[in-house]
Order: structure tokens, then C-alpha cells, then sequence
């Protein structure tokens, strides 16, 4: 297989550490780097000159964040290529927007030193600056090793060695076919191949939907707590930090902002958002709270409506399977109909706890292997070619070379994930499995 | 007595031919040295040539007016082209052979050759001198001396038969090995491996009941090796396919002990592609029988080819279970089957040009270098024999790439990864397998053939014709176009979205063809049948000939990159100790093959890329 690293794709990458920050810089380079700028903020701005852009999700025009944006003209750049940053507002939500919209427009992830590898080939590095490649090369294993133990201790690998199997034995099947058509060979081979890939879409588009819980478990889960004003939500959430995170008082509205509070909940990294109070408010300023509260609510992983007798529903935040309601103020009532939870006392609180980390570890246990959005990208574009591939199987007068070179590129897509698959071991598949050879 | 040439090549075989034909087209004063003159062109396994990847292998060394295919051609008595059903991509050219008439063919070839002369002698050493190579030494004494030498010594590195528990030393029945050459390349460091392949028992036509049997022609009309050929020169006759049966399997099973590759007599890796007969009895054991081809090996000899019993059981033991098969039951055996194990060189310690890094001015081509196959061999022949030549005459070095030819992918295949087991060319060795065609093996590589002048006057002016044609009729194409409405109304179903397709585009659908649009379009109906074929060929895989075409133009960019030799690996701290040998050994000549080394990272090649600019740039530097 040709290395993809040589391949003159338009590549993009974060440039600053993922993590909260002011600001996120996204580095994009090669020759698609005008259409996407067009395309994402309507023009090209004026080069190396920073300007502030709306950026825009081109396929539903959705206001993604505001940018500073600087382009750089070919053979003007860090690549050589043309290129362009974006300056974009930190944290996740408005970086995995941005990056997702990058991967719509058909841009790949760069892979680690790809920017400098292009940066070399195009004659951009100077001496000095080549000299210390070797330092970062070390330095960047280490990262690597360090993130790969952190990460699932090796699940990633024990899965997508599955896929791979499965993906060079189809291939193995097909090029079967191919190469010893003048053998004995068993019928249903291309049925079986059919099976395989069926089998393997299924998994992999499962392994799409569970990137977002692996990226949760990587940079925490939210848990935002809901109530009416004054129903306590500050109360518990101080209790929670032991210390005053939010400040407290028996006016309803005080809280106008979203507040976070940090906590390793039996291993796994849980942040309580603490939200203004839901009702019609007059005063601005608590409006802004309050629509700032429904959007962290609607996006948080789950949701604690703190309930009080009188007032039982949030109209405008939807309760989602595993979300909690329990009994606010539970200190001051007699008779508790439901659960209770008390800030105060403490009460039902090690019971909260301990529902939460049940709902998130089921979470968990449904997440994939595949835990970022490279990952999405290249499962996404396998699952394209996969689909091709399924498709012409079932033609009458199918082509097997067809099937086998969508085969490939399905392969290829999933290097990234599941290391190279040689043709020495699509071979190997083949004569393990046929007698072949006369 | 000494004589000098500018190339000598060692050895008559499918590689020394192909070698000594191509350095003396080259232009360099050639000779060729084998045991004796009337063992060229000897087929020494199965007589067919071609097949899958392999039939490609014979177009690509014609379309460099290589010798192989118009031999073949002249020596063929059954034709067939593999894979007939499927895509244009996937077809292989392969025939039966005539043994006789293949080693006349070639004999002849090789004698009416401008600049080649053939010697017969034994060699047995090679002169050398500050790591440069200057001449071998035949067993009389003579000394020849030549700018350049190409080995290919096939089976004869101390080359063992075995026979049941009889091992004899042989390069191929009836002929000695190569000891003293061999012990030679082992005193100058060449990295030495051992492997092993297998031939059948050959048969009495006279004694095969072929009245029983399935018959197996050959096609109707008959598809050439050569872009030169029109017709079969040989008589054409017909292959018979049997089966092995329980009692086979039986006397196999029941005798495995005593044949020379399960009774623990061999070290060395035999073909995963080519079992022996007890391999398949006893790793496929549920299967009840085993195809097996007879191919008449000539149209004057009683030899059958049994294809599919390699083995190296005892002789009793074959003589049973041979009698066991139906239409066999009174055959009689004229030459035993048997397992060869010999030294070959592991092919990582050559470059591109098959020139060896130990020994300047060596090239190895064939088996020597862990290949199996005819075709194969014939291949490194051409590419050695050309870059030999060049060596000799200060010109270029003849690369060939991946993306341009088979030949390119199996050197790349070698020189990067090395060997396992006897190397063997598949189609699905190749990532560029939709377009490098067996159709258009011509279109790829004759330009390339003729711009080093390697091509004949002939040639050259049959090509120029033949692309003419095709280039006319693909830009009348381009400049036909329907709607999609009045492709309705001439029954061709495609999306309405208004865009205009032109002849090209429509022959992209599956269900058309040029005579269906020659059904509106009257002056379509001149095409003749090859260009036909060809502009049909083209169009079955237009979807993926842009991506490939891609991805062909930046492998191109960097395998332009060189990478020099005396670059050090060893002390890149920045690389992973496995990386870092791995580079050291196989020293990739270019990025390109840099990068397609297992394990390889953008980063390690960004770090390798900097060390050669850095070295470049000192060097521009101090100039």
C-alpha cells in the first residue's frame, strides 16, 4: 500500500493543545484551502492579514463561531502550500463544530508530522529548525505512548485488529476469485463476502455513534442540574464541591451564570454545572442566564431536575432516558413522596452519585473503539467505500475487481486506526482458507 | 586468453536471455554464458507461460520488444486468456508451450541478435577489485572482463534434489550445481536464504487414457503474447483435466513419512501458491479430490505435464498413487517428481536496476533473487540486462515504477520487503491494477522503450499507428454528446439533471458499449476490433483511473526524490531502533520507497528528508 502520508490531500489540524482555552487555532494546508475558505466565510481574506469572519457550516449555513482568519498564498506558508489558519473561541463544542465542518468539506486530518514532512518537501525548513526534528519525533512517541495508555489500554487496538481481520478476509474472498478462477473453488464466495461486509457496516456504524461518549470519557461528562429558581441547585452543588463554588441565598435568581464543578466520580470525569433558575424573568441579564442554561442543559450528557411539589415539568428542557428526578429541598419535607435529595443535609446525595456513575459506566460500556474524530473520519469514509463494495455483490453481472478495489479503499481509509493490511496478509488468508495451486 | 564485453551475461534461462537480449539492443557489446548452448530457453517446470499477473508480465517485456512473448507466441499450441468472464483488468494471456519449439525459438532469437554473442563454459569465479566488479573466470580458465555482469544462476546455488530420502546436488534434473559461485558470493557478504519448490511427475501420453477424460481446449480465437503477433505459428491441440480421489489421498497419507518435505528433511520455505500434493492432502483434509491438469508438452513428445502433483514422495509411492487417478490407471512415469532447495540472495541488498550493493557492476536477475516463475524471471532479466547495459555505455539508470508496470511493482516488491517464499507475481500485488492492463502493457511502456531506443523500427512504427487510431477515435467521442432526454429517446437510461454526456461518458454505463452507440452515431461503426477493446477497456474503470491517476502522479514526485547512499541510519537517535535497522537494510533509493516501509510515519520520513537536505544543501554548500 502507498504510504497516505505522501498523498498532496488538503490536510487540517488543531494547532493549540485540545483542552479549554481562549482560543483554538486551526491549521488547514494544500489546494482546497481557497474553495473551503469560500465556502466557510464567503471570500477569501486579504493575505497574512488577520480579519474577523463569521464562520458558517456551509451545507446548513448554521452560525458556527466568530473567527479570525488569516490566508496564506501558496509558497508563502509554514507548508509551502497554500494555507490558513482559524482562530477560533477554545472548548469543545465550538471546536468539534468546526472540525466536523472541515471534514464535511472533504479536508483529512493531518497525520502527526505530516505539516512538517510538507513543510520539508517543499524546501520550507531552514537548518536550524531541521536539526531538532529528531528531539520532536521522540518527544512525540512519548505523547503517543502516554495517550495510548490512558486511553483503553489497548482496546482500541484488540478491536480494530477485529476489523481488520474481517476487512482482509473479505478481501482475501474476492481476490480469491480473482486470481485462482481456474481452481476448485467452493461456491458461495461472493455470498460469503457479502456476509462480511454486512457484518462489518454494522459494526462500524455503531463504532460512529460511540466516538462522541469516547470523547466525553477523554475530556469529562457534564451533568447539569435543573430546577426551578431557588429549588437548591446551588445548595447541592456546593455540597458536592465541599467548598462555595456558587454563591448561595434564598433570592431566587441569583445564580446568572453557568457555573462548573469538577469531580472524579469513581474514575470517571464528571463536570456538575450548576444553571440559573427556569422562569420568565424580566431582567436581562438573568434572561441571558437563563437561555445560556437551556442550551449547557440540552447539551449536557445528563440532566438532575431538582423537583419541587407544585411545579413538576421543564417545558423547554426535554428529559432524556437516564436523566434523574428527585425531590428538592428534601431536608424540609416530611413526607417524601419520590427520592429526596438535600445540599444541605447531604441526604440522597451518595444515592445521586451513585446513579450517575451507573447511567454514565452503561454509557461507557456501549462506547467503541474508536475515540476521535480521525477516527469518525476514516470509519466514515470506509463505511462509503464498504457500501460501494456491498453494492456492486449485488449486481448480476458483478465485477470483481471493482468490489476488490473498493475493498482496498475501505482498507486504506482504516490504516489510520488499524495500522497497514499488507497484500502479504490478504495472500496468506487466501491460501490458509483455499487449496489452491496446482 | 582474455576478452572483454561490455556486459556478460551468466546464464541461458528465462532471465539471462531477456537480460542478454536487452543490453545488446541496448547498444552494449553482450555476451551470454551458459553450460551448454542447446539449454537456452529451457523450460524446466511447467511448459505454459502467462496467467494472471504473469501474462501481464510477458505484455510489459514485449511492449519493451523484450524476446519473451513473440517466442512464446511462435512455441504456442493452446491459447486461452484467463479470467475471460471478468473485467479487462483481471485478464491474463497464458498458453501452453511446445518445449522443443520454445527452445528453438528462443535458441534462434538469441543467435540472430545484434551485439550478443553466446559462449559455453562454467563459471566459477568472479574478478573484483575495491568493491568493483571486473570480470568472471570460466572453469577452462578463460578470463572474460566486462563492465558489467548479470548473475542469473537460478535453482544452481547449491542446488539439492530430493527424491523421497535420496538428495543429490543438481541445479534442475540431469544438470550440475553452482557450489563454487555460490561459496564466492558468500565470501563477499551477500546475504544468503534458502527456499524450496517441487515438480510432478512427467507422464507417457502413449500410456494416458484421454478418451475418459474432460476435455479442456483452448479459445476460439486465439489472444497473442506479443502486440506484434497475429496468429499461432504451432498447431493448436487441446489439455484434459482429472482429479485425485480418496485412494489417492490414501497412499499419500499413508506414505507421508518418506517424502522429502514432511519427513523433516528440508529448512527451507517452499510456496504457499504451488503445494505439493501431500501439502494439500493434508492441510485440506476434508477435501475428496484435487484438480489436475495434463498439458501436453509438445506437439513431437509422448512428456505430459501433470499440473497439480508436485510432490517428492518416493518413486514407488508415486507410481501408486499416479495409477490411482482416473485415466491414469496405466500411465507410465518417464521422470519422477521432485523438491529442489537452493541459496538464493536476499533481493533487499539490491537496488532499482537489480544492481547489487555489495559489488558494483553485479546485477542478479531470476530466481537467484527468490523469485519463481518464468515470466517473472524473464522480467528482472529486462530490467537488469537494460541498467547493466547503461552502466557499461555511462547512460541513465532504467527505472520502473509501480504505477506504471507490473515490472515495477514486483522490483519495488523485492528490493523493499524482500522474500518469504519463492516470489510470485499476482494481480493483486499491484495497487495500480486498474490500470495497468494486460490490453494496454503497450500504451504504458513503449514510449519509455523507445525514448531509450531499445525498440525496433517495426515496433515503433505499429505503435505510432495504433495510437494514432485510438487517439482519433477518442476525441470523436469527446465531442459527441446527448442530454440525458435524447439519451432517452435513444433507450439509454441516465439522471435528468440537464448535463450533456459525451460518447466517452456514456461508455462509462455498464449496459453500453461502442456498438450500441454506433447505433445512433453510424460513423462509430468503423472502429476496428482492437481499438474496440481498447477504448471499451478504458472506460470500465474511469471512476477509479482518476483517483489512481492521482495518486500515480504523487508517487511519481517521490520517487523523484532521491535519497543518498551514504546516508547514516544508525546514528538517527530520532528513530525507532526497528525503523532504523529496517532502514539500514533495505536503504531505500527514493522517499517513495522510503515510505513503504512497514512501520514507516510521516514524522520518520520528515526526519529522513531533512538528513538528505541537509546533506544536499552542505554538499551544494562546499561545491
Amino acid at each position: 500500500m502507498i504510504f497516505s502520508g505522501l498523498s498532496k490531500e488538503t490536510i487540517f489540524a488543531p494547532a493549540t493543545a485540545k483542552g479549554k482555552s481562549a482560543v483554538a487555532i486551526i491549521r488547514i494546508s494544500g489546494a482546497k484551502t481557497t474553495p473551503v475558505l469560500i465556502n466557510l466565510i464567503g471570500s477569501v481574506p486579504q493575505e497574512r492579514v488577520l480579519s474577523l469572519r463569521r464562520l458558517n457550516r456551509p451545507q446548513t449555513g448554521e452560525f458556527l463561531d466568530q473567527a479570525m482568519v488569516v490566508f496564506f498564498p501558496n509558497g508563502q506558508s509554514y507548508t509551502g502550500e497554500e494555507a490558513a489558519e482559524l482562530h477560533i473561541h477554545g472548548g469543545r463544542a465550538t471546536l468539534n463544530a468546526v472540525v466536523n465542518c472541515l471534514l464535511e468539506e472533504g479536508l483529512r486530518m493531518a497525520e502527526p508530522g505530516e505539516f512538517t514532512l510538507r513543510a520539508l518537501q517543499n524546501g520550507k525548513m531552514d537548518l536550524a529548525q531541521v536539526e531538532g526534528l529528531g528531539d520532536l519525533i521522540e518527544a512525540e512517541t512519548e505523547a503517543q505512548r502516554k495517550q495510548a495508555h490512558l486511553a483503553h489500554d489497548g482496546i482500541v487496538s484488540k478491536a480494530s485488529s477485529g476489523w481488520k481481520k474481517d476487512l482482509t478476509y473479505c478481501l482475501a474472498l474476492l481476490e480469491t476469485e480473482i486470481e485462482f478462477s481456474e481452481e476448485d473453488l467452493p461456491p458461495n464466495v461472493k455470498k460469503q463476502a457479502r456476509n462480511v461486509i454486512l457484518h462489518l457496516q454494522e459494526t462500524l456504524q455503531k463504532e460512529v455513534g460511540g466516538v462522541d461518549m469516547a470523547e466525553r470519557l477523554r475530556e469529562g461528562f457534564e451533568v447539569a442540574i435543573i430546577g426551578q429558581p431557588n429549588s437548591g441547585k446551588s445548595t447541592l452543588l456546593n455540597y458536592l464541591a465541599g467548598r462555595d463554588a456558587a454563591i448561595t441565598s434564598n433570592f431566587a435568581g441569583t445564580t446568572r451564570d453557568v457555573l462548573e464543578v469538577y469531580m472524579d466520580l469513581e474514575g470517571l470525569p464528571v463536570c456538575f454545572l450548576d444553571t440559573a433558575g427556569i422562569r420568565d424573568s424580566s431582567d436581562p441579564v438573568e434572561k441571558i442566564g437563563i437561555e445560556r442554561t437551556k442550551t449547557r442543559a440540552r447539551d449536557a450528557d445528563m440532566r438532575i431536575f431538582l423537583l419541587e411539589e407544585d411545579r413538576q415539568t421543564f417545558p423547554e428542557i426535554e428529559y432524556r432516558e437516564g436523566d434523574l428526578e428527585l425531590q428538592a429541598k428534601a431536608d424540609l419535607i416530611k413526607e417524601i413522596q419520590s427520592r429526596g435529595i438535600s445540599g444541605l443535609t447531604g441526604q440522597g446525595v451518595d444515592l445521586m452519585l451513585q446513579d450517575i456513575s451507573r447511567v454514565l459506566e452503561n454509557r461507557i460500556a456501549k462506547v467503541g473503539v474508536a475515540t476521535n474524530a480521525r477516527h469518525r473520519q476514516a470509519i466514515n469514509q470506509s463505511l462509503e467505500h464498504l457500501a460501494k463494495a456491498y453494492s456492486e455483490l449485488g449486481r448480476e453481472n458483478c465485477r470483481d475487481e471493482i468490489v476488490a478495489e473498493d475493498l482496498r479503499q475501505a482498507i486504506r481509509a482504516l490504516e489510520t486506526i488499524t495500522g497497514t493490511i499488507d497484500i502479504e496478509q490478504v495472500l496468506g488468508e487466501i491460501f490458509a482458507n483455499f487449496c489452491i495451486g496446482k | 586468453m582474455i576478452h572483454h564485453y561490455d556486459v556478460i551475461v551468466v546464464g541461458g534461462g528465462h532471465a539471462g536471455c531477456e537480460a542478454a537480449a536487452a543490453s545488446a539492443r541496448a547498444g552494449a557489446e553482450t555476451a551470454l554464458i551458459t553450460l551448454k548452448f542447446d539449454g537456452i530457453g529451457q523450460m524446466s517446470c511447467n511448459p505454459a507461460i502467462g496467467g494472471l499477473g504473469k501474462g501481464h508480465l510477458v505484455r510489459e517485456i514485449d511492449a519493451m520488444d523484450g524476446v519473451m512473448g513473440q517466442v512464446a507466441d511462435m512455441a504456442g499450441i493452446q491459447f486461452r486468456m484467463l479470467n475471460r468472464r471478468k473485467g479487462p483488468a483481471v485478464q491474463g494471456p497464458r498458453a501452453q508451450m511446445d518445449r522443443a519449439l520454445y527452445r528453438q525459438a528462443m535458441q534462434n532469437t538469441i543467435s540472430q541478435a545484434a551485439n550478443l554473442a553466446t559462449l559455453e563454459g562454467e563459471v566459477v569465479d568472479i574478478n573484483y577489485a575495491n568493491g568493483k566488479l571486473e570480470g568472471i573466470i570460466l572453469a577452462d580458465g578463460t578470463v572474460l572482463t566486462a563492465k558489467a555482469v548479470v548473475l542469473t544462476t537460478g535453482t544452481f546455488l547449491r542446488g539439492i534434489i530430493r527424491l523421497g530420502q535420496k538428495a543429490t546436488p543438481a541445479g534442475r534434473v540431469g544438470d550440475p550445481s553452482a557450489v563454487r559461485l555460490a561459496e564466492r558470493l558468500d565470501d563477499l557478504g551477500f546475504p544468503l536464504g534458502r527456499l524450496k519448490t517441487g515438480t510432478p511427475p512427467r507422464l507417457d501420453s502413449r500410456t494416458i487414457n484421454w478418451e475418459i477424460l474432460e476435455e479442456q481446449p483452448g479459445d476460439d480465437i486465439p489472444e497473442m503474447f506479443s502486440f506484434l503477433s497475429s496468429k499461432p505459428h504451432a498447431r493448436q491441440i487441446s489439455c484434459a483435466i482429472t482429479y485425485t480421489n480418496a485412494r489417492t489421498h490414501d497412499i499419500i497419507r499413508r506414505d507421508l513419512d518418506k517424502s522429502a518435505i514432511y519427513g523433516g528433511y528440508f529448512e527451507s520455505t517452499g510456496p504457499r501458491y504451488c503445494p505439493s500434493i501431500e501439502d494439500k492432502v493434508v492441510r485440506f483434509a476434508e477435501r475428496e479430490s484435487h484438480q489436475i491438469f495434463l498439458e501436453p508438452e509438445g506437439l513431437t513428445t509422448d512428456l505430459v505435464y501433470p499440473n497439480g502433483i508436485s510432490t517428492s514422495l518416493p518413486e514407488e509411492t508415486q507410481e501408486e498413487f499416479v495409477k490411482s487417478i482416473r485415466g491414469l490407471e496405466q500411465a507410465r512415469i518417464t521422470q519422477f517428481g521432485y523438491a529442489i532447495e537452493y541459496d538464493y540472495v536476499d533481493p533487499k541488498s539490491l537496488r532499482y536496476t537489480l544492481e547489487t550493493r555489495n559489488l558494483e557492476n553485479l546485477f542478479l536477475a531470476g530466481q537467484i533473487n527468490g523469485t519463481t516463475g518464468y515470466e517473472e524471471a524473464a522480467g528482472q532479466g529486462l530490467v537488469a540486462g537494460l541498467n547493466a547495459a547503461g552502466k557499461a555505455l555511462g547512460k541513465e539508470n532504467v527505472q520502473f515504477l509501480r504505477s506504471e508496470s507490473y515490472i515495477g511493482v514486483m522490483i519495488d516488491d523485492l528490493i523493499t520487503r524482500g522474500v518469504t517464499e519463492p516470489y510470485r507475481m499476482f494481480t493483486s500485488r499491484a495497487e495500480f491494477r486498474l490500470s495497468l492492463r494486460a490490453d494496454n502493457a503497450d500504451q504504458r511502456l513503449t514510449p519509455k522503450g523507445i525514448e531509450l531506443g531499445v525498440v525496433s523500427a517495426e515496433r515503433k512504427e505499429r505503435f505510432g499507428e495504433k495510437l494514432q487510431v485510438l487517439e482519433h477515435y477518442r476525441d470523436v467521442l469527446a465531442k459527441k454528446s446527448l442530454s440525458p432526454s435524447e439519451a432517452m429517446d435513444h433507450g439509454i437510461v441516465i439522471s435528468k439533471d440537464g448535463i450533456r454526456r459525451t460518447g466517452l461518458d456514456l461508455l462509462t454505463y455498464p449496459e453500453v458499449n461502442l456498438s450500441r452507440l454506433a447505433e445512433f452515431w453510424p460513423e462509430l461503426k468503423e472502429i476496428d476490433q482492437q481499438t474496440t477493446i481498447l477504448l471499451e477497456n478504458d472506460s470500465v474503470y474511469s471512476r477509479y483511473l482518476e483517483r489512481q491517476n492521482q495518486e500515480a502522479k504523487s508517487l511519481t514526485e517521490d520517487e523523484r526524490c532521491r535519497i543518498p547512499d551514504e546516508i547514516d541510519y544508525m546514528s538517527m537517535k530520532g528513530l525507532s531502533g526497528e525503523l532504523r535497522s529496517k532502514l539500514n537494510t533495505i536503504r531505500p533509493e527514493t522517499l517513495g520507497q522510503a515510505g513503504r516501509i512497514e512501520g514507516m510515519t510521516p514524522s520518520a520520513l520528515a526526519y529522513i528528508l531533512s538528513t538528505v537536505n541537509r546533506k544536499t544543501s552542505y554538499s551544494q554548500a562546499g561545491q
